[in-house]
């Protein structure tokens, strides 16, 4: 009953003055509406630049890395194992980059519930060949099927189509450089030799373009059979696989896991892109400490504004005192006021933050590094308006608790006898 | 004999600022119920000052204030501001009445806050008041837009909402006009005498004075006749 009192008394006042009410309120719905805004919009731009990378990335990959042993033959001699070793000039070894048993460690990878798929990849040095010039490239034998599932492939083909690798025997998908230099459209018969000096006819079925013009410039897809027989091997020659996890953060001690179970070299995604989870959290930093200063300022301007409403109530409060209504009940009217522009400002926020970013998203965008990209993105994260909407009042219950102190203090006498 | 409901018992008060001077000297006297009584002195004699004791509002003193057997030097700011709302109705020289509320909702604001009844009868209480003076029909307009004389007899009923034991006035009259000073005037006799409302009132309105049954005659911070 006293709460209803005195959330009338608040009600009152804030209709009263409502043009003073609206300025305090415009306020908290800007600080909220740039809040909300920004983040999306921030976080949208981030997962974008995260994606350029991580999308394409897979979170471990397994094979066969060139390098020098690990164990020299007299580290494993008895009769020198206490001596200490030293031996120059040591080369790598030379060892077949084929996953050895790579059927049977897939087979046990798929039965993993840690992992949500794999893509076994075949790569291999060609050239291409166009008249009297002959380009060096790369060409990939992937799953088309798991490539498109896994590290959405789709999104880089800006011709043909990706499942076409598979539907077409013989097929291959160009960078959008190296098309152009070739020279060749959709249809058209490439000509390719291989590191043996044998030449295949290989059908361009799509384009694809990664933003990345020096690997535009030279990397090609094919089927894994097809690349298979372009080198002559057996259909379980396989030279990396891919893994995507569920949980990404895993990585790393499923990378150590599987190098050891499998005794085949593993790298991590977190191993192989550090640099970019330190741009992430920091552009997410950035984004937050900026919509948290928004929230600040407008914080200020509403004590500011019950600062002004409390010296111009000085006699109401004064009345209302000498009535019969205590300290805490005028403390409690002035709050009720704070957090009623808090709440209304801030849920206006909240609508205004949304159609704001959807107006950004409809803004167009046109990018080299992800072609299927037409507009600003926006991310549109159900947590950014619960904290805005928190935050709001959080800042005007604090903005309005000392001005509502100051008026629960103010001795009505003095008042009183001042008139 | 009839029953004291305020007693004060040798109050004395001190200004500190800017130097210490001895505004009450040592107050004794009593009101009893249905009593009309006003305190009359020159300006700056404490007599005003002696009111705000007696309303509980200020508490820095020495002495006792007896409010209905209660002993108003034990209780908390919080209990203080109840008796104020239950057993004390104020009319100040300047009215007071929130301009953001209507007539109404001025005079029904403290009877809310007694909480004692519901909002409908507080409502038919606060109509019945404002009939007592005369002016339920300006119940619904806005306290701003009321005359001097009408702001004053809001809140005189604002001050009856809630039946006080007493009426405080600290120059009720003292912004009026001859004909607003007489109306208010008979306002309090009618209450005196019909209801038996009990009644202290500080004036330096001779004519106002001399009408009430009783006279509380200060000089320099001391009660020189009662």
């Amino acid at each position: 009953m006293i709460s209803k009192l005195i959330a009338d008394i608040a009600k009152t006042l804030l209709i009263a003055r409502w043009k003073q009410t609206l300025v305090a309120a415009i306020g908290v719905t800007f600080s909220i509406t740039m809040f909300i805004s920004l983040l999306s919009f921030m976080t949208g731009l981030n997962t974008l630049l995260d994606n350029l990378i991580l999308n394409r990335t897979p979170h471990i990959k397994l094979y066969n890395d060139i390098k020098p042993s690990e164990n020299s033959p007299i580290d494993q001699s008895e009769k020198y194992s206490k001596t200490h070793n030293f031996i120059s000039s040591v080369k790598v070894k030379n060892r077949d980059i084929n996953i050895y048993n790579s059927e049977a460690i897939i087979n046990a990878l798929k039965k993993d519930n840690r992992i949500k798929g794999i893509a076994p990849k075949v790569i291999s040095q060609v050239f291409f060949n166009t008249g009297q010039t002959v380009l060096a490239g790369v060409i990939n034998g992937i799953d088309a099927e798991a490539e498109r599932k896994l590290f959405h492939f789709d999104d880089y083909i800006t011709k043909g189509n990706a499942i076409d690798l598979k539907n077409t025997s013989n097929s291959i998908i160009l960078g959008n450089v190296l098309a152009e230099k070739l020279l060749v459209k959709i249809g058209d018969l490439i000509q390719i030799t291989t590191q043996n000096g044998e030449i295949f006819s290989l059908k361009l079925v799509g384009i694809f373009q990664s933003g990345l013009r020096d690997f535009d410039k030279t990397q090609s897809f094919s089927s894994i059979n097809t690349v298979q027989k372009i080198l002559g091997k057996t259909n379980n020659y396989i030279t990396d696989i891919q893994i995507k996890l569920y949980d990404v953060n895993t990585a790393p001690l499923l990378a150590k896991d599987f190098h050891n179970t499998f005794e085949i070299d593993a790298e991590d995604i977190q191993t192989a892109n550090a640099q970019f989870e330190t741009g992430s959290k920091i552009r997410t930093i950035i984004s937050y400490s900026v919509g948290i200063t928004l929230l600040i300022v407008a914080g200020f301007g509403i004590y500011n504004i019950l600062n002004m409403m409390i010296y111009e109530k000085m006699d109401s409060i004064a009345i209302l005192k000498a009535t019969g209504f205590s300290g805490k009940d005028v403390k409690n009217i002035f709050l009720t006021i704070a957090l009623g522009i808090g709440f209304f400002g801030g849920m206006l926020g909240l609508v205004f933050g949304f159609l704001l970013s959807s107006i950004i998203d409809q803004i167009p965008f046109k990018t080299s590094a992800l072609p299927t990209i037409t507009t600003f993105p926006i991310n549109y994260n159900l947590n950014f308006y619960l904290i805005a909407f928190l935050f709001s009042l959080v800042t005007t219950y604090f903005a309005g608790y000392f001005p509502a102190k100051k008026a629960s203090k103010i001795d009505p006498v003095v008042i009183i006898r001042g008139k | 004999m009839k029953e004291i409901i305020l007693e004060a018992n040798q109050i004395t008060k001190y200004f500190y600022d800017p130097m210490t001077v001895k505004v009450l000297n040592d107050i004794n006297f009593t009101v009893e119920r249905g009593d009309f009584v006003s305190i009359v002195g020159k300006s700056g004699c404490g007599k005003s000052t002696l009111l705000y004791i007696l309303s509980t509002m200020d508490t820095e003193y020495e002495g006792k204030v007896i409010i209905d057997n209660e002993n108003m030097k034990e209780k908390k700011e919080k209990q203080l501001a109840q008796v104020r709302n239950e057993k004390i109705g104020f009319v100040f020289q300047f009215h007071y009445l929130i301009s953001e509320f209507s007539v109404l909702e001025n005079v029904m604001l403290p009877g809310l806050k007694f909480n004692k009844f519901s909002k409908t009868e507080v409502e038919y209480r606060a109509m019945q008041k404002l009939k007592i003076l005369e002016i339920d029909q300006l119940a619904l307009k806005k306290a701003n837009q009321l005359s001097g004389g009408e702001k004053q007899r809001v809140a005189i009923a604002r001050a009856l909402i809630n039946d006080p034991l007493i009426i405080m006035g600290d120059e009720p009259t003292g912004n009026l006009d001859k004909k607003n000073s007489n109306i208010v005037f008979d306002i309090f006799k009618k209450l005196s005498e019909e209801e038996s409302q009990t009644l202290l009132i500080v004036t330096h309105d001779q004519s106002f004075s001399a009408n009430t049954n009783r006279t509380i005659v200060m000089e320099d911070g001391k009660i020189v006749s009662s």
